[in-house]
């Protein structure tokens, strides 16, 4: 991003901003999640084969999408633990309009209609009424997984057509890319460059870490909260289109639990929960690095619910390490402050 | 009064407390003794909120000690400074909007039953009687939310009272009071004091100094100037020690012939807050804006710019009416403000300078709608040439500045959108004497330009050195409008308290 | 004399005034007409056991909203309830189908303990780390999960092989309340009154109502924040061993995703997000208004897929009320600040 600027800068300032560059959390999880990639590789049976990576593809599309607009939110300092019931509610209004005879064709987008719509709800009570997002998107994650149950009861719809549910979980050519990477690609690097390269995004940061700073510079605060909101369902609905075709199944309960999965990923990729910091490439590192982990412990036949210890673990280090290490640069500051004036007192 | 030779109840002996690379205060010394009570001053940034919040240990002294009745004591967090008889009573009071006012008084002493629950009866009995003795009808029952900012002074000082604190310290407690106010709480305050309690007082009022207190400690840039009576000081001297400097030569603004209207604010009210504003500022002109604080004077100019709303009433800018409460239009039409509060509302302090210089031209400063950080960087290097700012790198995040160069960001950041009117709020509030300087030229060297420039200050010399017009607001309203050649510090003063007090 | 005339009046305006105003006459009230209306539909609604049920129903809730009352009053929340619950009764299961001989006490008490220690994990992270709550619950939510599985595996405690006290000690009952009842009225009981009456709850209060203040105060915060958040752990675990004896089968996933049904009635029962207001038995009665939905919808012959979204639109809804009450008061201050 930053190169043309390094080379305008004496040495010691270039290896200043290299140093912090490196030591920044976002750098040191996009270093740890290819120390896995590697080392799992080469120990873990199975894990470098094609049809593995296939279905890492496939683990990480649903995590890696919903995470794209939910980065956004949470440098605005705002959080939307929605996402997963607006899932489970774009899979089953796509099992009950299939079962009304509607075309796939015109199921999809309007799936990922619905998705904005619960998005719309969810940014108008946010910004147009005030209320707390925490609270606001608990309420609607127990409402909109509550409506996908009313909708389709406990229920599945399975018939979709062969040729979508075979696209999702199929490669180009018989190549091992899987066809779903394409979509993720387009959409990060779609995500990526609003975020860190427009003004939007630059206000998105702004906000996050001094809203009121942000409405004396012009920025629209409500206004842009209410869209990322509105993207953020959006992107959900559309994943729920994905997992349904995935795995040929439309059902109330799909990706239950999911939104704190996102929320993690998000986190351990360096973006902090009070808004303000944090870039895209940590976040798709935490999330590949999870989803690696994941993937590799399983074929180690690790439970995949024990790994929730993992996972946890590396959500509270990823903000404990941080403080904790600016405590102890803090306290050996004062040491040092108080040694020198003992020494020059004596 | 003590006399000379009692033995002072507090004593700040030599401290020094600095905050990264900024020393707040330096080898700072002074007493305060029992039944008497002591003014802090200085200028904004001398280091004076900061002595307070060692004496409340919210902060530790890097070096020196602080004594109380003669003995070192080292307080590891606000308990320790409670339990050894400290109450502090802050600017913006410290309650619990939730809590009651009795509970707020009492918390962590409230009485008792013989189950350890507590006596609620005796807990509203206490603050009936504290309130009694200070002679003010409160409803001890009823929640601290939405009290006056005088009344939570006054529960604050029930609550040092409750708490028999003997030493009550006291920062700048009267910015945001009336006249009536201020009065009330200096009874109180004297009933204290010839109680035998040491009181430490911070004010920029002078009157309030030499109405209240015996001793005067002076400090400039973190260090301690002189600590001596009242008595055998004037409000000269005080001034000449705080600022370190002749004031006359300060402030060089220039005469220029004013252009046409550039803004005309007509009727402009908002319930509660200011009613009936009207007035109008040509280019090359600079227009002050005086009064106390929490006259209306920010807030009329945030609902001129749009960050806040008005109710009713016109703003135009170039005779075209502008839609209220969008920045966004005001910045169109060519405004600028420069809030009165850097941190909160001028700066977003974790982020680069570079961002916080483009912040709101980002929009303008993008390429097909992208941003590739060179347009930015040589807008934001341009500008903080532009204005001499002190820094090391672009990317450094705008919270390691001094607040001097902070608030050449800020104006940086505004001058930058080309702005046809500037609004400065407080523009060399907490900033170092030399920058303060460069501001003042520089306002009036964008005046000489053609911008037309809308300045809130508190400080009286800054606001008739720079200012062609001055209007004077009291309780939301324009009490009075000056020319530069009517206006005297008497006459502002005056105009800005209204008839309840004659300076 | 004169100062017990003079004080009189204004508690007891306190007293009578607060209550009128109080959100849980709120949710009282839209108790009663729940209640009313299902009643009437179908009077078995009112029968003994129905009664009976719901109250058992609300039992584990209820004891768990208490803690996160708790919690959410000193504007923190503890999101890991639901697998403190989980690991407790999964480990009191076990020890007691080893230990068939063992009282019902020591398994209280070894699921207080065990909740206890998760909620001390919870409390140092985020006093002491510095890391958010939302966080650090969420992280333990997980990890705690995560031991319960790595230790159940795939197996699970089944009701035969618990001892019969222990099972029956969900349905037995004193003076004709059952244990489980009463075990959740005494908590919700000492919980209020330690909220209301003490000074910790007090200070717990004052934490939520302004952090800032609460330092500067010279409140022992991290002490205080450290008790919230060991309650609130060792009431799951209490939680914990209810469900236990009350379902008897216990595998790895007991309770999962309950923390969403405990913050639910914490909200509805008038704790604000941010912390300082609302009260314990308010939480409770929420508890209690989830759980009677709940069953009114199978007495109504509604559709039982529509209790998760009425439960969602009711924290909306709460938390819309308690903002326009906000915004009424703030907007009546002003007015009447303006007339002064």
């Amino acid at each position: 991003m930053s190169d043309i600027d390094l080379d305008q800068r004496p040495a010691n300032n270039r290896s200043a901003v290299l140093k912090s560059r490196l030591t920044s959390w976002d750098s040191i999880i996009l270093v740890l999640t290819v120390l896995v990639l590697i080392i799992a590789s080469f120990t873990v049976d199975n894990f470098g084969t094609s049809r593995n990576f296939t279905f890492m593809v496939l683990d990480l599309l649903p995590i890696i999408l919903i995470a794209l607009p939910m980065t956004m939110i949470i440098v605005t300092g705002e959080i939307d633990l929605s996402v997963a019931s607006t899932l489970g509610l774009t899979s089953s209004m796509m099992g009950w309009l299939w079962n009304q005879g509607l075309s796939i064709e015109s199921i999809i987008p309007l799936c990922i209609v619905i998705g904005a719509i619960c998005g719309v709800v969810n940014g108008f009570l946010i910004t147009g009424l005030g209320l707390p997002s925490l609270a606001v998107t608990i309420g609607t994650l127990a409402l909109y997984r509550g409506l996908a149950f009313v909708v389709l009861g406990d229920g599945a719809v399975a018939d979709f057509p062969w040729n979508y549910t075979g696209w999702v979980t199929g490669t180009i050519g018989d190549g091992a890319v899987p066809n779903v990477l394409i979509l993720i690609v387009v959409l990060a690097l779609i995500f990526g460059i609003v975020q860190h390269a427009t003004p939007f995004g630059r206000s998105l940061y702004a906000i996050g870490a001094n809203a009121q700073a942000a409405h004396f510079s012009g920025i629209r605060v409500a206004r842009t909260k209410f869209w990322l909101y509105v993207a953020s369902g959006a992107v959900a609905g559309l994943v729920g289109v994905l997992w349904t075709l995935r795995y040929s199944s439309a059902r109330a309960d799909n990706g239950a639990g999911l939104e704190l999965a996102v929320v993690a990923a998000v986190l351990l990729g360096g973006v902090s929960i009070f808004g303000g910091k944090g870039s895209l490439p940590g976040v798709l590192g935490g999330v590949v690095l999870l989803t690696a982990l994941q993937n590799a412990l399983r074929l180690e036949d690790v439970s995949g619910q024990a790994l929730n210890i993992v996972t946890g673990s590396l959500l509270v280090l990823s903000v404990l390490l941080p403080n904790v290490t600016s405590a102890v640069r803090g306290n050996w500051h004062r040491r040092k402050l108080r040694q020198a004036s003992a020494t020059s007192a004596q | 009064m003590a006399e000379a030779n009692a033995r002072p109840r507090l004593e700040v002996h030599d401290v020094t407390k600095s905050f990264g690379a900024v020393a707040a205060v330096q080898g700072v010394s002074f007493p305060l003794y029992p039944g008497e009570a002591h003014a802090l001053v200085g200028e904004n940034g001398a280091g004076k909120s900061t002595i307070v919040k060692m004496l409340a240990g919210v902060h530790r002294p890097d070096t020196g000690t602080l004594r109380v009745d003669g003995a070192d004591v080292d307080f590891a967090g606000p308990a320790d400074a409670k339990a050894a008889g400290i109450a502090v009573i802050y600017q913006e009071p410290t309650l619990f909007p939730d809590l009651s006012v009795a509970e707020n008084i009492a918390i962590g002493n409230q009485p008792l039953t013989r189950l350890r629950q507590i006596d609620r009866k005796e807990m509203t009995a206490n603050a009936e009687r504290l309130f009694r003795r200070l002679g003010v009808p409160l409803d001890p029952s009823r929640p601290a939310r939405g009290l006056s900012i005088a009344d939570q002074q006054l529960v604050e000082i029930a609550k040092a009272l409750s708490a028999e604190a003997r030493v009550l310290i006291m920062d700048e407690p009267t910015a945001a009071l009336s006249a009536v106010e201020v009065e009330r709480l200096f009874a109180v305050v004297r009933s204290l004091r010839d109680e035998g309690a040491a009181i430490m007082f911070i004010s920029h009022r002078f009157e309030e100094i030499t109405a209240l207190c015996e001793r005067v400690t002076i400090m400039r840039d973190g260090k301690h100037v002189a600590t001596e009576l009242v008595a055998d000081l004037s409000v000269d001297d005080m001034i000449r020690r705080m600022v370190g400097r002749d004031l006359s030569a300060l402030f060089p603004k220039q005469d220029v012939e004013p252009g046409e209207v550039v803004l005309e604010v007509d009727g402009l009210s908002r319930e509660g807050v200011f009613k009936d504003i009207s007035f109008s500022v040509r280019a090359g002109e600079i227009v002050a804006l005086a009064g106390l604080v929490g006259a209306g004077r920010s807030e009329v100019m945030q609902a001129v710019f749009g960050v806040d709303p008005y109710d009713s009433g016109t703003v135009k800018v170039h005779g075209r009416r502008l839609k209220g409460g969008s920045p966004r239009a005001a910045m169109a039409a060519g405004m600028a403000l420069v809030p009165e509060d850097r941190r909160q509302q001028g700066l977003v302090m974790e982020l680069s300078i570079e961002r916080n210089v483009t912040l709101p031209r980002a929009r303008k400063l993008a390429r097909l709608g992208l941003l590739f950080g060179g347009t930015e960087r040589e807008a934001a290097e341009t500008w903080t040439r532009k204005l001499q700012t002190k820094l090391g790198r672009l990317t450094d995040a705008v919270g390691t500045l001094s607040g001097g160069n902070q608030q050449k960001v800020v104006l940086a950041k505004w001058l930058a959108t080309g702005p046809k009117l500037l609004i400065v709020d407080e523009p060399t509030r907490g900033i170092d004497v030399g920058t303060k300087a460069e501001v003042h030229r520089l306002m009036s060297s964008l005046a000489a330009d053609g911008l037309a420039v809308v300045m809130v200050s508190s400080e009286l010399p800054e606001v008739l050195g720079m200012a062609d017009r001055i209007l004077v607001l009291r309780e939301g309203r324009i009490a009075a409008q000056l020319t530069r050649a009517e206006a005297t510090e008497e006459s502002v003063m005056y105009a800005a308290m209204g008839q309840e007090v004659s300076v | 004399m004169t100062a017990t005339s003079l004080e009189a009046p204004p508690s007891k305006r306190f007293s009578l005034g607060g209550l009128l105003k109080t959100r849980e006459l709120g949710i009282v009230l839209a108790l009663t007409l729940l209640v009313a209306y299902t009643a009437i539909d179908n009077s078995r609604f009112l029968s003994g056991q129905s009664i009976r049920d719901n109250l058992l129903n609300t039992a584990i809730l209820a004891v768990m909203a208490t803690g996160q009352a708790i919690v959410v009053i000193t504007r923190n929340i503890d999101l890991s309830v639901g697998s403190v619950l989980g690991i407790s009764a999964f480990a009191v299961a076990t020890l007691m189908s080893n230990n068939q001989d063992l009282p019902m006490i020591v398994a209280l008490l070894a699921g207080l303990a065990i909740g206890a220690v998760a909620g001390l994990v919870n409390g140092v992270l985020v006093r002491y780390g510095k890391v958010p709550a939302l966080v650090v619950t969420l992280g333990t939510l997980y990890i705690y999960r995560g031991i319960t599985y790595s230790w159940a595996g795939g197996s699970q405690v089944n009701a035969d092989e618990l001892p019969r006290h222990f099972l029956t000690f969900a349905n037995d009952s004193i003076l004709g309340v059952p244990w489980l009842v009463l075990i959740a009225l005494v908590v919700i009981a000492a919980g209020s009154v330690m909220m209301r009456n003490y000074r910790i709850g007090r200070e717990l209060y004052a934490i939520g109502s302004s952090p800032p203040a609460a330092e500067l105060a010279g409140i022992k915060v991290a002490r205080n924040l450290l008790t919230a958040f060991v309650l609130s752990g060792a009431l799951a675990g209490l939680a914990g061993v209810l469900y236990a004896a009350r379902f008897g089968t216990v595998d790895a996933a007991a309770g999962n995703g309950m923390e969403l049904n405990v913050v639910a009635a914490v909200v509805v029962g008038g704790v604000a997000v941010f912390g300082g207001s609302g009260s314990v038995w308010g939480a409770a009665l929420g508890a209690l208004l989830l759980t009677v939905i709940g069953s009114a919808l199978a007495v109504l012959d509604i559709n039982q897929f529509w209790q998760q979204a009425i439960v969602g639109a009711l924290i909306i809804l709460a938390i819309c009320a308690d903002r326009l009450v906000a915004v009424r008061i703030a907007r009546s201050l002003r007015k009447r600040d303006a007339h002064v």
